[in-house]
């Protein structure tokens, strides 16, 4: 019998389609309570727009492997951080063209560093491999990923910037 | 659902798949949100619609720069930033409304300018309209992502489990508002004259509005360990100002303050004049067609 982790954890992520919401980190538990399956999912962005569409195609694919009790909880705390994509997820959005975020660990407490220039983080091309890249825009088609070029093989390609 | 073919969400199916504008849940379905003990409940929700109203007016600000910012990946960087700020909005009026039995549309639509709780900053008008300037947008931006970055930072050690989960959430969002404001203020300052001109203009053009940021409210005071006292911020931010407008090669305004009402500024309701029409413009519809969807 297929368990409510294994439905759960096989839904993929609405904008990053090669990603399952566990690939992503954003499933962080998969429960059941009297019956009822409890899903809790956390937000990437504050103002992710996908995290509707995650609770509902979560909630359709539990209810049609026979999960008709289901709730979705949205969980603030921890924050999500790219360093919650898993190493199978950054592995699965290389070989989608898409440069996987850097491991940043966790924010220091105190005041933040300014960066008058954006951090010279060498990040390899997902077309040809060269680490001879650099950044057009921080902000791309969705939120979560940058928008690069690759100077060796001319192709600009996207990258899930860390945060 | 299959995305190989993204007009198959378009062209209907199980629902409304790609109608992300459309039915959002409640922005805090499911998290813990009980009340700390001893927490001045009242004082709270006006302490959460103050930073929420800042986000949300701001947020409305950014987005009017949709399809009319000078470059495209700089439409999309705004854009991209009203979101952000758009999504700590959510959150923090919808805290604000478990108390005031609202939800966060109501508090959003239906609440007239003196009802607004944001300062003066997030609201006046920088552009694109008439007036208005990139260069100006970008000053504010820098401003306010500055101070709001320094108290999210200090508000991650809030005694409210929500308001302290909502600003480590937001914290790096905001980093990154702050890293792009700063990274244009030192490409236009240290530019062309013409663009270092436009830059300065635009500095000039909000700084009588940077000192209602440092000013300490009634609220803030009650709720001394949930919330943060923002004259406490007041050196951290000078700090960064000063180090973005030296690399910019640009001068700190000197710091005049726009008039007050009687006193009284954006934190107790009272708004300039650019406030009614941004709400005219961000209400309308929703009046208009109450409980409209798209």
């Amino acid at each position: 019998m297929t368990t409510a982790l294994e439905v759960a954890s096989a839904v993929r992520d609405p904008e990053l389609p090669v990603l399952t919401l566990a690939d992503l980190g954003v499933l962080r538990e998969v429960s059941e309570e009297d019956g009822r399956v409890v899903v809790t999912i956390t937000p990437t962005y504050s103002g992710c727009p996908a995290i509707d569409e995650m609770g509902a195609d979560l909630r359709r694919s539990l209810v049609s492997a026979g999960f008709t009790d289901v709730e979705v909880r949205l969980s603030l705390s921890p924050a999500w951080t790219t360093d919650w994509i898993s190493d199978e997820g950054r592995a699965k959005l290389a070989e989608a063209g898409i440069a996987p975020p850097a491991r940043i660990g966790p924010v220091a407490a105190g005041p933040v560093p300014l960066n008058l220039v954006p951090p010279s983080r060498q990040v390899a091309c997902p077309q040809c491999g060269s680490p001879n890249t650099s950044e057009i825009s921080r902000f791309g088609s969705t939120a979560c990923k940058a928008l690069r070029r690759c100077h060796a093989c001319a192709e600009p390609f996207e990258h899930v910037k860390e945060i | 659902m299959s995305f190989d073919n993204a007009y198959e969400s378009l062209l209907g199916g199980e629902d409304a798949h790609w109608a992300f504008g459309t039915g959002f849940s409640e922005a805090l379905s499911g998290v813990n949100r009980e009340f700390p003990a001893g927490v001045d409940r009242d004082a709270l929700a006006a302490y959460c619609l103050m930073l929420g109203d800042d986000a949300l007016i701001c947020s409305q600000r950014l987005a009017e720069w949709c399809s009319r910012a000078p470059e495209l990946e700089e439409d999309i960087a705004l854009a991209n930033i009203a979101l952000d700020l758009l999504g700590q909005a959510r959150m923090l009026l919808t805290r604000a409304g478990e108390v005031l039995g609202k939800d966060e549309d109501e508090l959003a639509y239906l609440r007239d300018e003196r009802e607004f709780r944001n300062v003066h900053l997030a609201e006046i008008d920088c552009g694109p309209g008439p007036g208005g300037d990139f260069a100006t947008t970008i000053a504010r931006l820098l401003v306010f992502s500055s101070w709001r970055l320094a108290l999210f930072s200090r508000l991650r050690g809030s005694a409210d489990p929500v308001l302290k989960a909502i600003a480590e959430k937001g914290l790096k969002e905001l980093a990154y508002h702050r890293d792009h404001a700063a990274q244009w203020t030192v490409r236009l300052g240290d530019g062309t004259d013409e663009s270092h001109r436009r830059m300065q203009a635009g500095l000039d053009r909000v700084w009588p509005f940077v000192d209602e940021l440092f000013a300490t409210h009634s609220v803030d005071t009650v709720l001394a360990g949930v919330a943060v006292d923002p004259a406490s911020l007041r050196s951290e931010v000078d700090g960064v100002l000063e180090a973005v407008l030296d690399a910019a090669g640009l001068t700190r305004p000197a710091d005049t303050k726009a008039a007050r009402v009687a006193g009284m500024a954006g934190r107790d309701g009272v708004h300039t004049e650019a406030m009614g029409y941004l709400l005219a413009e961000m209400q309308h519809l929703h009046r208009s067609l109450p409980g409209a969807v798209w």
